[in-house]
């Protein structure tokens, strides 16, 4: 599997680290809702199809990624800076 | 000046070395560089650090991903998303780049004891390298002057194409003698001669 790095340009998978599913939402660092740490924690969408998620370019230029792919065929669909994607998510 | 210590020292033996039927393919060599220098911009300031790379250094960088250049003893190129290396046969680039950088500007770490830099040369350098990285390293894919970030399994490399057949290797100075034996045994098969 490659995953076309916005610094590097494609890589092999060997050079990533998984850092988990991007659905989720951390609950406020203050927040003592234990349903809500409970989900952030425990739940997931088990998605069968295109799913977002964060890896890191370990091996390469060890920037945070903000990644969807197919779970059925490990097909790449996009993949962005970490920081960059969540800035454009939280401007919506 | 003080003495440099290599780390390479106990197994760097100059001279030629492995299969000597063709020749020599490649020539190693560790350059020493007195400076050697990572720079960081913080969020928005890439540009501007940029400029101030360029007129400290003298060279020319393009604001694409892995742009570098090599002018006779100093080197400069981006590594990754506003970080770039800044490398000088002599002594004290540190404190020239530290004065003219601001904390507004982002951060200087000066690695000159912190790397060890191997110059892998010659007609079969392109291949050693292929044997050892999962790049492209073809002069289409990997033009001179560009730089990349890359592993061999946890050996983090920085690689700069200084010339058509030339590759400076960055490696951490803790794994650079056992990087160094890897380079050696998989130059075998070329015959390489050490500077």
């Amino acid at each position: 599997m490659l995953i076309a790095c916005p610094y590097c340009g494609p890589r092999d998978l060997s050079e990533f680290t998984y850092q988990g599913d991007a659905n989720r939402t951390r609950p406020h660092p203050m927040s003592n809702d234990q349903s809500a740490w409970n989900a952030y924690v425990y739940d997931r969408v088990n998605t069968a199809g295109d799913h977002r998620e964060f890896w890191q370019h370990s091996g390469g230029c060890r920037a945070h990624l903000a990644v969807v792919r197919s779970t059925l065929t490990h097909e790449i669909k996009s993949v962005a800076i970490a920081r960059e994607s969540m800035n454009r998510e939280a401007a919506k | 000046m003080v003495e440099i210590v290599s780390p390479l020292e106990p197994d760097y033996r100059r001279g030629a070395h492995g299969n000597r039927e063709g020749g020599s393919g490649v020539t190693l060599s560790e350059t020493q560089p007195g400076s050697i220098v990572q720079l960081a911009a913080w969020p928005g300031q890439d540009e501007a650090l940029r400029k101030v790379i360029q007129t400290v250094t003298g060279l020319h960088l393009d604001a694409v991903p892995g742009a570098g250049a090599i002018v006779e003893n100093t080197a400069a190129f981006g590594f990754a998303p506003g970080r770039w290396l800044v490398v000088d046969q002599a002594e004290g680039r540190g404190e020239t780049l530290r004065d003219r950088i601001g904390s507004d500007l982002g951060t200087v770490c000066d690695l000159s004891h912190g790397r060890t830099a191997i110059a892998v040369e010659g007609e079969r350098a392109e291949r050693l390298l292929s044997k050892l990285y999962a790049l492209d390293f073809s002069a289409g894919a990997f033009p001179v002057g560009q730089a990349k970030s890359t592993a061999h399994h946890d050996v983090f490399t920085l690689i700069h194409r200084t010339g058509v057949d030339r590759f400076d290797l960055y490696v951490y100075r803790s794994f650079a003698r056992s990087f160094w034996h890897l380079l050696r045994a998989s130059a075998e098969e070329f015959g390489y001669t050490v500077e």
